[in-house]
C-alpha cells in the first residue's frame, strides 16, 4: 500500500505543479463553494466531506472558502435534484455515496447520474460481514449454516437504510447461500452496531468505520469482506489481528462483492476547466497527511479515478445496481 | 477512587489558560447560535467543527461542548420571551415560561430556566463521574421494542393532561402524525405524501412547525389583541435572580424527579424530548399546585428544563463508551471525535483516558462558566420585553424568518413557516392544544420507525412489546399513565355528579 500512496501524491504533486503553471488562466471558483452531502450529519458521507472541508482550510488549497451544506431529505434525492436544477453553476459539488444509483430507482424521483457531471472518484468503501462475538460463528461456513437452520425469517440482518446498499448485500448473501433473512432498517451505521452488540440483530455489513471501536473492544467479530482482495491495512486492531486478515467473503465460499463509491460530481453542464480545477483540487486533498490517516482509520480502499475512467466505472456500476435491485425488487413501481 | 484522580487530572487539563478562553469564547458563541432559533446546537456544532481541527483534541472537544452548553441554555431565552422554542426539548418550557414572561416575570423565569438547567447537568456529570461504567451497558438493552416503549410512555404520560376535551386533543395529535409521515418511508425507502413536490421530500421539519406556529402564531394574536404589551413592567435588575433562587429550594422534590428522568431518558437512546415532556407531566400530575400549569407556574419551568439537561448530558456518555450518539449534536460531536483520530467505544476510556476526563471536567466547569455568563445577561434579556411591541414584533419576524431559512437554506421553508403560523393562530382560536401537535411531530415518525421495526423482528406479533422484563415494564407504565388519567376524571366527574 505505502508505494502506491507515494506514488499518487508523487503523481498529485508533479501534476498539480504541472497544472498551475499551465492552467493560470483556466477557471478558479470565484465565490464560496457550496460542498452538498446528500444524507444526514454524521454519517460517513458527512464525515468524509467535513475532513475534506477542514483539509482544504487548512492547507489553504482554494482561495474561497468550502461550506458543507447536508441535503439528506428523500434518501439524498433533496441534494441530487438541487444539483441537477442548478446547471451551469460551478460553485457546487456534491459528494456521492451508492444512493447515487438507489434513491431514483427506488424512489422513481426524476433524476440520474448522468444528469450532472462526474468530477473524480475519491475512495471506495468496503463492507464487512460482522456478527457477535459472543455467538460461536467463527466463520463464514459456520454463519451460513446457522442461517439456513434458523427457522425461515427469524434470522435477522441490520443495516442501514432501505433499499439501499446494507439491503442490496442481504439479498446477495440471500442468494448465494438459499438462507432467509429478516432485514431490518435503521437510520445510521453506528446505530447498527450497537443493536448487534446488544443482540437484537443476528449480523449487520457494517462499514469498517462504523464497528471498528465494537471490534476492538472485543463485542463484535469480522467474518469477511466483500471485495475482491483482502483490505490493505496491517496494523493490529483487536486480538492481533488486522483489516488485512479479514478474507474475502468469495474466498470463503459466500460470492458476493460489494464496494460504495465514494465520489465527487458537479452541477450539469461544467465546462472541462471546471471540471479539471476540481480533480486538481481532489488530488491535492489525497496527498496530505490528515486525509491518509482518514482513509486508514476507515480501511478504505483508495483507488482514484476522474475522467472517463470513472464515467465508464460509474455505468457499469448503474447497470449492475439495477440488474441487482430488479432481482430483489426494489424498483419503484409508480412509474 | 481511580476515577477521582483521574477527574482531577482532568480538571487541571481544563484549567489551561487557554482552555479557560476556549470555554468563554464557545460559551457566548452558542448562547448567540441557541437564540437565533433554527441555528440549534447540532448546526452550531457543525458548522464550527472545521476551526477545531488544528487544535489538540481535548480543547478542540472541550469548546465545542461549550458550544453545546451554551446553545442548551440560550434555547430557553426565545422560549421564554418570545414563545419560540429552538429546539425540540425547549418546547414544554414555553407552556409556563411565557406566560410568566407576559405576566412580568421573564426574570425569574429565566433564572429558574437557567439554574434547573445547571442543576440538571451537574447531576448527569455526576453521575457519568460516579457510575459511567456500569451505567454505559444500560443502552445496550435497548433494541426496537424498548425504544417504542419509551416513545408509549412519553406519549402516555403526556395525553391526558390537557383540559381541552380529549377529543380535541386526538385530533391535534393525529394532525401531527399526519405532518410526520410526510417524506421518505424509512421502513421501505418510498417516499409517502410528497404528491411529486420536490420540497416535501424532507417531510415537515420539526424546527419549522415550531417557529411559525408559537413565533408566528403568537405574533397574530398579539396584534388582533390590539398589541397589547404585558412585559414592560419587567424588573431589570440582578436582585431578581437572588429573589428567584430563594424560591427555588422548595423545588427541590421536582427538580429530583426530574434529574432522574432525565438520566434515565438520557442513558437510553430516547433523549431529551421526551423526558422534557414526561418530566412536565409528571409534575403537573403530582403538584399541588397542577391546576395552575400553563397559567405562569414556576415549576412549570423547573421541570422541563432540569430533565431535558439532565438527558442531554447524560446522553454524551453512551456516545462515549458505545459510539451511540443520543441526539443530534452529539452525533456531530461523534463525526469529530473520529476525525481527531479518536475512536469512541468500549476502549475510549482505557485508552484516552486524558480526553475522557478532561471533557468530563470541562463538563463541570463548561457548565458553570456557561451559569455565570447567562445569569449576569438575566437583566439585558429581561429588558428586551420593555422594547414596544411595534417594533420588536417586526424584529422577531425577521429572526423567525432566517432560523426557518437557515434550517436548510431554502426560502420554501419560510412560506411553510407562514403557513404554520396562520394555522398556530387558527387553532388557538378553536382552542386547539398545541402542544400534543408538536409532540407528535417530534417523536411521531421516530416512534412509527421503532414500531415497524419490532414487528419486523417478531414476525409480526405484538408479543415482542411485553417479550422481556425491561420492555413489559415501560410499556406497563405507559398504560397506568394513560388510564391513570382517565380514572381520576371519571372519578372527579363521579364526584362532582354526587355534589
Amino acid at each position: 500500500m505505502k508505494p502506491f500512496v507515494l506514488n499518487v501524491a508523487l503523481a498529485a504533486i508533479v501534476m498539480s505543479c504541472a497544472n498551475s503553471a499551465a492552467s493560470r488562466a483556466a477557471w478558479e471558483p470565484v465565490r464560496p463553494v457550496e460542498f452538498i452531502v446528500p444524507a444526514g450529519t454524521g454519517g460517513g458521507a458527512d464525515q468524509m466531506a467535513r475532513t475534506i472541508q477542514g483539509i482544504v482550510t487548512k492547507h489553504n488549497l482554494m482561495k474561497q472558502p468550502m461550506v458543507v451544506i447536508n441535503k439528506a431529505g428523500g434518501a439524498g434525492g433533496e441534494g441530487f435534484l438541487d444539483l441537477k436544477t442548478s446547471a451551469g453553476n460551478p460553485h457546487k459539488i456534491i459528494i456521492t455515496l451508492s444512493n447515487l444509483f438507489t434513491t431514483p430507482l427506488a424512489t422513481g424521483i426524476p433524476f440520474n447520474w448522468k444528469d450532472l457531471s462526474p468530477v473524480a472518484m475519491l475512495a471506495l468503501d468496503e463492507f464487512v460481514l460482522w456478527v457477535n462475538a459472543e455467538k460461536p460463528y467463527n466463520s463464514v461456513k459456520d454463519y451460513v449454516d446457522a442461517a439456513k437452520k434458523a427457522p425461515s425469517g427469524s434470522f435477522k440482518m441490520g443495516g442501514t437504510g432501505s433499499k439501499q446498499e446494507d439491503q442490496i448485500i442481504t439479498v446477495g448473501i440471500e442468494k448465494a447461500t438459499d438462507a432467509k433473512f429478516t432485514y431490518i432498517p435503521y437510520k445510521g451505521g453506528g446505530e447498527v452496531a450497537v443493536q448487534l452488540v446488544g443482540n437484537h440483530v443476528d449480523s449487520t455489513v457494517n462499514n469498517p468505520i462504523e464497528a471498528v471501536a465494537q471490534w476492538r473492544g472485543g463485542k463484535l467479530r469480522p467474518l469477511c469482506v466483500f471485495d475482491t482482495q483482502p483490505m490493505a491495512y496491517d496494523e493490529p486492531i483487536a486480538d492481533g489481528k488486522a483489516w488485512k486478515d479479514i478474507p474475502t467473503c468469495a474466498s470463503q465460499g459466500l460470492a458476493m462483492e460489494y464496494l460504495m463509491l465514494r465520489g465527487i460530481f458537479m452541477s450539469p453542464k461544467a465546462t472541462k476547466d471546471q471540471v479539471e480545477y476540481y480533480v486538481e483540487l481532489f488530488k491535492k486533498v489525497r496527498a496530505t497527511p490528515e486525509w491518509q490517516d482518514f482513509m486508514k482509520s476507515g480501511a478504505f480502499n483508495t483507488t482514484f479515478l476522474a475522467g472517463a475512467d470513472y464515467a465508464k466505472w460509474i455505468e457499469a456500476e448503474e447497470k449492475r445496481h439495477e440488474g441487482l435491485m430488479k432481482e430483489a425488487g426494489f424498483i419503484a413501481t409508480a412509474n | 477512587m481511580e476515577e477521582l484522580a483521574n477527574l482531577f487530572h482532568g480538571f487541571a487539563v481544563a484549567l489551561q489558560p487557554y482552555n479557560i478562553m476556549l470555554m468563554i469564547v464557545g460559551i457566548t458563541l452558542g448562547v448567540i447560535i441557541g437564540v437565533l432559533p433554527g441555528l440549534g446546537g447540532a448546526n452550531g456544532v457543525a458548522i464550527l467543527l472545521p476551526l477545531t481541527f488544528s487544535m489538540p483534541p481535548t480543547s478542540a472537544i472541550i469548546m465545542l461542548s461549550c458550544i453545546y452548553w451554551g446553545a442548551l441554555f440560550g434555547g430557553a431565552i426565545t422560549s421564554i420571551l418570545f414563545n419560540i422554542p429552538g429546539e425540540p426539548w425547549s418546547v414544554a418550557t414555553t407552556f409556563d415560561g411565557y406566560p410568566m414572561a407576559q405576566q412580568g416575570k421573564p426574570g425569574e423565569a429565566l433564572t429558574a430556566a437557567f439554574t434547573s438547567s445547571f442543576v440538571g447537568a451537574l447531576f448527569a456529570v455526576i453521575m457519568i463521574t460516579l457510575v459511567a461504567p456500569l451505567v454505559a451497558g444500560f443502552a445496550l438493552r435497548f433494541g426496537p421494542a424498548e425504544k417504542f416503549a419509551v416513545y408509549f410512555l412519553a406519549f402516555c404520560s403526556f395525553v391526558g393532561l390537557s383540559k381541552e376535551p380529549p377529543f380535541k386533543t386526538i385530533a391535534a395529535m393525529m394532525m401531527g402524525f399526519a405532518l410526520a409521515a410526510v417524506g421518505l418511508d424509512s421502513i421501505t425507502g418510498q417516499l409517502r405524501l410528497t404528491f411529486g413536490v420536490t420540497e416535501l421530500l424532507n417531510g415537515f421539519d420539526f424546527l419549522i412547525a415550531v417557529i411559525g406556529l408559537f413565533g408566528i402564531g403568537e405574533i397574530l394574536l398579539t396584534m388582533e389583541e390590539g398589541l397589547a404589551f404585558r412585559g414592560g413592567n419587567a424588573s431589570i435588575n440582578l436582585r431578581v435572580v437572588l429573589q428567584t433562587w430563594r424560591e427555588l429550594p422548595a423545588y427541590w422534590m421536582t427538580s429530583l424527579r426530574s434529574c432522574l428522568i432525565g438520566c434515565w431518558m438520557g442513558v437510553t437512546p430516547a433523549g431529551a424530548t421526551p423526558a422534557s415532556f414526561m418530566s412536565y407531566g409528571i409534575a403537573k400530575r403530582l403538584s399541588r399546585r397542577g391546576n395552575n400549569f400553563g397559567k405562569g407556574e414556576i415549576e412549570g419551568v423547573i421541570a422541563p428544563e432540569t430533565a431535558a439537561h439532565a438527558a442531554g448530558t447524560a446522553a454524551l456518555l453512551p456516545m462515549l463508551s458505545l459510539g451511540v450518539p443520543g441526539s443530534p449534536t452529539a452525533a456531530v460531536l461523534l463525526g469529530g471525535l473520529l476525525i481527531w483520530g479518536l475512536q469512541p467505544g468500549p476502549m475510549l476510556f482505557v485508552e484516552q483516558k486524558e480526553f475522557v476526563w478532561g471533557l468530563i471536567a470541562s463538563m463541570y466547569l463548561g457548565n458553570l462558566a456557561g451559569l455565570i455568563v447567562v445569569l449576569t445577561c438575566v437583566p439585558i434579556f429581561a429588558a428586551i420585553l420593555r422594547v414596544p411591541f411595534s417594533i420588536i414584533a417586526p424584529l422577531i419576524l425577521v429572526l423567525c424568518a432566517i432560523g426557518a431559512y437557515s434550517v436548510h437554506n431554502s426560502t420554501f421553508d419560510v412560506m411553510l413557516m407562514l403557513v404554520f403560523g396562520v394555522l398556530g393562530y387558527l387553532l388557538k382560536k378553536c382552542n386547539y392544544p398545541l402542544a400534543p401537535l408538536v409532540l407528535a411531530i417530534v417523536l411521531g415518525d421516530k416512534a412509527e420507525e421503532a414500531f415497524r421495526q419490532s414487528l419486523l423482528g417478531s414476525q409480526g406479533s405484538l408479543g415482542v412489546f411485553f417479550s422481556n422484563g425491561l420492555v413489559s415494564t415501560i410499556m406497563a407504565l405507559g398504560l397506568v399513565a394513560l388510564f391513570w388519567s382517565a380514572i381520576q376524571d371519571g372519578y372527579s366527574r363521579l364526584r362532582t355528579s354526587m355534589a
